[in-house]
C-alpha cells in the first residue's frame, strides 16, 4: 500500500489539533487562554500516547520511504512531548504574570513541536530541510511574540537572519549531496557513498556545508554566535522552550544526517566533530564565568553541553550514539528545570535573572534552593545527580574509542564549569538576600518543578533505566 | 554548443543582476534588478527543460511578490542609507573571506568533479513530453508528505505574521462600514409629535 499513514500518526493529530487550537484560538477569545492551554497540552498527551501506540519494535518506513519510524525516533518523540508539556506548564505562569499571555504562544509551540516531529522522523534530505524550517520559522515567530520589548526584537531579528544563512548553507550542502549521488533518500545515499572505491572530495565538500548547518542548529562553536543573545534577549518562556526540546530535535537531526545518511564518511566528519566540541567545551566552560545574568550564564552552559553530546556522536559506535542521547535527553530535562526555576524566581515586573537575583534564596524558601541544588549539581556533573552519568557515559565512549586526549580536556573543561554552577549554590546558601522576595507561582508550577528535579535525583540514583531504552533505540 | 553559449551568457547575467542587488543604492532599483535574476534563473530552468517551474518562478515570484515588495517598498519610503553606512568599512574583511571561500571553492566544484565528461548530458525528452504531467504526477502521491508539511510551513507564516502585526486597539475612533451599510431609519430619525406653538408668541 502507498498510503500507509498509521505510523505518522502522531504528526497528523499534532498538525490536526495544531489546527483545532488555531480556530478555538481566533473564535474563543478569552483573557485567560485556558481552553488553548489545556487543548494544547492535550495535543502534546495524545502525541505521546500515540507514538507509543504505533512505536514500532524495529524500523518502519512510509509514504514512499520519506518517513522513518523506529524505537529512536519514538522515544525521541516522547520526550519532545513530555519537555514541552512541562515547558507550557511553566510557560503559562510566567506569560500570565508578565502580561504576555497570547494563544499563539501555544499554537506556534505546537507546529514547533510538529516540525521537531518531522525531523526525529525525516528519512530524507528533503524532510530534513522541511522539519527544520517549521521549527526554525515558529521558533523566530516566538521570540518576536513580545514585540514591545527591543531586546526581544533584536534576539529575533539576529535568530532570523544566522538561521536564514545556516539553512542556506545546509541546503547548499544538501544540493552537492544530490548532484553527487543523485538521490535525497538518506538510506540509498548512504549505500552509494558505501559503494565508492575512492575517496570523494565532493561528498567532503557537500559534508561542510552539512555539518556547518547541524552545528548552527546545535549551537556548537565557532556556529555559536547566536545563543547568548537569542537565550538573554528573548522573554525567559521562549528561552525555556528554545533551549530545550529543540536541542532533542537537532540531535536527531545529526544522527540522521550524519550517521543514517554520511555514514560512510565516518572518518572525514569524526575529525570536524573533534574540533567542534573542543572548541564548544572550551568556550562554553570559560565564558560563562565571566557572566552575571543567568540566562546568558545557562546559554553558554549550553553550548559547553553541547560539545559534550557531540562527544558521544564523535565515538561513532553505536553505544556512543546512545551515550550521546542519554545526554540530549537528561540535558533537556536539567535545562527545563534550571529555567524553570528562573520563571519561579520571577514575578510581574521583575524577571529574576540576574545571578544576584538567587542571593540567599535558602534562607525565604529551603525547598526551591534545594531543587536549584539539585540542578546545578547535576548540570555541574557531580554524583549521583543524573548529569554524572550523562558525562561518565559519553567520556567511557570517547575514550573506548581511542581519543583519550579529548577526553582529558572534556574533564578539564567540566571542571573549570564546575565553577560558575557551585556560585549559584554558594549565592543561594552563603549570602544574604538583597530583596525581599516572595514566590508567588501557581501550585501547579512549584509541584512539577519539585518533581522535575527529583525527577533528576532519582534518575541520578538509576540511570540504568534510561540508558537501556537509549541502548535500546538505537541498536534496532 | 550553443546551449553552452546561452547557459554562459545568462549565468553571467545573474551573477551580475544579482551582485547589483546587493551594491545600487536605490532599493527600488535592487528590487528591479531581483527581478532581472529571477527571469534569468527562470531562462536556466527552461534551459533544463523544467518549463513548469520556470514559469512558476516568474508568474508567483515576479508577478506577484516582487509586485507587492514593490508596492511595500514605494508606501514605507524607507532611507537605506544608514542601513549600508558600514558597507565600506567592512568590504576589505568581508571581500578577502568571500574570495578565500571562492578560491576554496574553485578548486572542488570544478570540471575535475563537475565536468560535463563526469555527468553525461542527459538525453532529450519527445516533443511530447510534459515537465507539468510528470510534476504532477507524484506531488500528491510520492512527495505528498513533504508537501504537507510545507503548507503547514506557510500556515506558520500566516500565523506569525498576524500575531507580529496585529495590534487590537479598542479606544480608536474608526468607520465601521458593516454598521453604517446595516443602519435603519428607524435608528437615525425619531420623530417627536409636539403641540404647535403658537403664532406671534415672543
Amino acid at each position: 500500500m502507498i498510503f500507509d499513514i498509521a505510523p505518522a500518526a502522531p504528526e497528523i493529530f499534532v498538525l490536526g489539533m495544531a489546527c483545532v487550537v488555531l480556530i478555538v484560538e481566533a473564535y474563543h477569545n478569552e483573557p485567560s487562554h485556558a481552553l488553548v492551554y489545556w487543548l494544547a497540552q492535550v495535543t502534546l498527551l495524545g502525541a505521546a500516547v500515540l507514538t507509543l501506540y504505533f512505536g514500532p519494535e524495529q524500523t518502519v518506513l512510509a509514504f514512499n520511504d520519506i518517513f522513518v519510524s523506529d524505537p529512536m525516533s519514538a522515544l525521541l518523540k516522547v520526550a519532545v512531548c513530555v519537555v514541552t508539556f512541562v515547558v507550557f506548564l511553566y510557560s503559562r505562569t510566567y506569560l500570565r504574570e508578565h502580561d504576555l499571555l497570547k494563544g499563539e504562544y501555544f499554537v506556534l509551540g505546537l507546529f514547533a513541536v510538529l516540525g521537531m516531529m518531522v525531523l526525529i522522523s525525516a528519512h530524507n534530505l528533503l524532510t530534513i530541510y522541511l522539519g527544520l524550517e517549521l521549527l526554525s520559522l515558529s521558533l523566530y515567530a516566538m521570540v518576536a511574540l513580545h514585540r514591545d520589548s527591543e531586546s526581544a526584537s533584536e534576539a529575533a531579528m539576529k535568530y532570523f537572519v544566522l538561521s536564514a544563512l545556516a539553512s542556506g548553507m545546509l541546503l547548499y550542502g544538501i544540493s552537492i549531496l544530490y548532484g553527487v549521488t543523485g538521490n535525497l533518500d538518506l538510506a540509498r545515499v548512504s549505500l552509494i557513498i558505501t559503494e565508492q572505491t575512492e575517496p570523494n572530495t565532493l561528498l567532503i565538500f557537500g559534508l561542510v556545508f552539512v555539518i556547518v548547518g547541524v552545528a548552527f542548529k546545535l549551537g556548537a562553536v565557532p556556529f555559536h554566535m547566536w545563543i547568548p543573545d537569542v537565550y538573554q534577549g528573548a522573554p525567559t518562556s521562549v528561552t525555556l522552550f528554545i533551549s530545550t526540546a529543540p536541542k532533542l530535535a537537532a540531535f536527531a537531526m545529526a544522527i540522521r544526517l550524519l550517521v543514517d545518511g554520511l555514514g560512510g564518511l565516518i572518518g572525514s566528519w569524526q575529525d570536524m566533530l573533534i574540533i567542534l566540541s573542543f572548541l564548544s567545551m572550551a568556550a562554553g566552560n570559560i565564558i560563562a564565568i565571566a557572566q552575571s545574568n543567568i540566562k546568558r550564564m545557562l546559554a553558554y552552559s549550553t553550548i559547553a553541553h553541547v560539545g559534550f553530546l557531540l562527544l558521544g556522536i564523535l565515538s561513532g559506535t553505536l553505544a556512543g550514539y546512545s551515550s550521546a542521547m542519554f545526554y540530549v535527553i537528561v540535558y533537556a530535562l536539567m535545562t527545563t528545570a534550571a529555567f524553570g526555576m528562573v520563571i519561579l524566581l520571577s514575578r510581574s515586573g521583575f524577571e529574576s535573572d540576574r545571578l544576584d537575583d538567587f542571593k540567599g534564596l535558602a534562607q525565604q524558601s529551603q525547598w526551591f534552593a534545594f531543587v536549584m541544588l539539585i540542578v546545578m549539581f547535576s548540570l555541574a556533573g557531580v554524583p549521583p545527580f543524573v548529569g554524572f552519568w550523562g558525562k561518565w557515559f559519553v567520556l567511557k565512549e570517547v575514550i573506548d574509542a581511542g581519543i583519550v586526549w579529548l577526553a582529558a580536556f572534556a574533564v578539564i573543561f567540566t571542571v573549570i564549569g564546575a565553577f560558575y554552577y557551585l556560585r549559584i549554590v554558594k549565592l543561594m546558601y552563603f549570602d544574604k538576600a538583597d530583596t525581599d522576595r516572595s514566590i508567588t507561582s501557581s501550585h501547579e508550577m512549584r509541584f512539577v518543578i519539585s518533581v522535575n528535579g527529583l525527577a533528576i535525583l532519582a534518575l541520578g540514583l538509576a540511570p540504568g533505566l534510561l540508558m537501556s531504552l537509549c541502548v535500546a533505540a538505537l541498536s534496532a | 554548443m550553443t546551449d553552452q553559449i546561452i547557459f554562459y551568457a545568462l549565468a553571467l547575467l545573474l551573477i551580475f543582476a544579482g551582485s547589483m542587488v546587493i551594491t545600487v543604492r536605490n532599493p527600488v532599483h535592487a528590487a528591479l534588478f531581483l527581478v532581472l535574476a529571477f527571469f534569468t534563473s527562470a531562462a536556466i530552468w527552461l534551459l533544463l527543460e523544467a518549463e513548469f517551474l520556470a514559469i512558476a518562478l516568474v508568474l508567483v515570484y515576479v508577478g506577484a511578490v516582487m509586485v507587492l515588495f514593490l508596492f511595500v517598498m514605494m508606501m514605507l519610503d524607507i532611507n537605506l542609507a544608514p542601513l549600508r553606512e558600514g558597507f565600506a568599512r567592512y568590504l576589505p574583511v568581508g571581500g578577502l573571506v568571500a574570495l578565500l571561500m571562492m578560491f576554496a571553492m574553485g578548486l572542488v566544484v570544478g570540471p575535475r568533479y563537475f565536468g560535463s565528461e563526469r555527468f553525461p548530458v542527459p538525453a532529450r525528452h519527445a516533443a511530447d513530453y510534459s515537465n507539468t504531467k510528470e510534476l504532477g504526477s507524484v506531488l500528491y502521491t510520492d512527495y505528498v508528505y513533504p508537501f504537507e508539511i510545507a503548507a503547514a510551513i506557510l500556515l506558520v507564516a500566516i500565523v506569525a505574521a498576524i500575531a507580529l502585526t496585529l495590534r487590537r486597539r479598542p479606544h480608536i475612533k474608526a468607520q465601521k462600514p458593516q454598521l453604517q451599510v446595516a443602519v435603519r431609519r428607524e435608528d437615525r430619525i425619531r420623530l417627536v409629535k409636539m403641540t404647535s406653538e403658537k403664532k406671534g408668541s415672543p
